[in-house]
């Protein structure tokens, strides 16, 4: 945990979006810039407070998608059943709106380039957020770990920050596989099932690379793929997880 | 057993924040049940109106988290120690 992310209390601060893009139909991107924001390493989460007119307040926790840059920020959003915060995120939310939040938080789930590796990612659906940030700054760091990441989606036009991984893809040392569990592209050649014990042998960095694992998505997402690394004997404590419970959304 | 109604220990940070000053979830702490050492950030923590930590190892009650309109409280029912490295 870097000294530099300490602080006494956690405040809320003031953001103001600076832009928002959709990465699919169901999930969005907010950039936002939170003037006093003390800076944050990749993995970690803010917490957002929405304050109705009536006083009533909703809170939620959502993952950073960017490295510390200053006083911007990014979060993507996945809409969830039911998720009123969600909704207002995704739907209402416009350039120029201001939101309360706080953060960062978390020591636990986190990433610094420089840590050595190599580095394996597994992300189901939108738990690719925080994977994103680490994947992000390893390359804005030019540092040389190797890095695998497993992905998780419904579908192709699911694949959340699609562009940018197939970009991220042509580097050097670092591999991304895609896993589309319910329909497939005309010509798919990738792996087309829910991620099983057969491709968390093949895809994965064997145990005896030593690899850290960095499993995130819904919770029974990530009770299979840890319970099933451990059984393939990566080490308890080199898998790290963050669970986002039964639906899309951290909470 | 695969039960996917909670999330991490990670989803206390910010109240562990409140409560000691500084990040928690990276510091260890141990089942005063089954004596595992398990950092926070790896609970077990299951959110209905209030939020309840379960050890990860034995899945006894280690915290339980309650707000009301007075505050939140936050009651260690089975947390030997937690160490503050």
């Amino acid at each position: 945990m870097a000294r530099a992310a300490i602080q006494r209390r956690l405040n809320w601060l003031i953001a103001e979006v600076v832009s928002t893009r959709e990465e699919t139909p169901l999930v969005r991107t907010i950039e936002l810039e939170c003037p006093g924001w003390p800076g944050h390493l990749p993995g970690q989460h803010l917490d957002v407070r929405l304050t109705a007119e009536d006083g009533y307040t909703a809170q939620r926790s959502y993952s950073i998608a960017n490295p510390a840059d200053g006083e911007k920020l990014a979060i993507t959003v996945e809409h969830v059943d039911e998720g009123e915060v969600s909704a207002y995120l995704i739907e209402e939310l416009t350039t120029g709106d201001r939101i309360e939040l706080r953060g960062p938080i978390g020591g636990y789930f986190v990433w610094e380039p420089g840590t050595g590796g190599p580095l394996q990612l597994i992300a189901g659906g939108s738990g690719i957020v925080p994977l994103m940030a680490m994947l992000r700054a390893r390359i804005e760091a030019g540092s040389d770990e190797l890095v695998r990441l497993l992905a998780s989606a419904r579908s192709y036009e699911h694949i959340i920050y699609r562009e940018e991984l197939s970009e991220i893809a042509q580097r050097d040392g670092i591999e991304v596989t895609h896993t589309l569990t319910r329909s497939q592209p005309e010509g798919w050649t990738g792996p087309s099932r829910r991620v099983d014990r057969a491709m968390l042998e093949n895809l994965v960095w064997p145990p005896a690379r030593e690899p850290t694992c960095f499993v995130c998505g819904p919770t029974g997402f990530v009770e299979t793929v840890a319970s099933t690394l451990v059984e393939l004997g990566h080490p308890p404590g080199r898998i790290r997880t963050e669970r986002f419970g039964p639906t899309g959304g951290p909470t | 057993m695969t039960d996917d109604s909670h999330v991490d220990g990670n989803a206390l940070g910010a109240l562990f924040f409140d409560l000691f000053g500084r990040e928690m979830t990276d510091q260890r702490g141990c089942c005063a049940a089954c004596g595992a050492v398990n950092q926070l950030g790896c609970l077990k923590v299951y959110r209905a109106p209030g939020d309840v930590a379960r050890c990860p190892s034995c899945g006894t009650v280690v915290m339980v988290v309650v707000s009301s309109s007075t505050g939140v409280r936050v009651s260690f029912e089975a947390l030997r120690w937690l160490e503050l490295a």
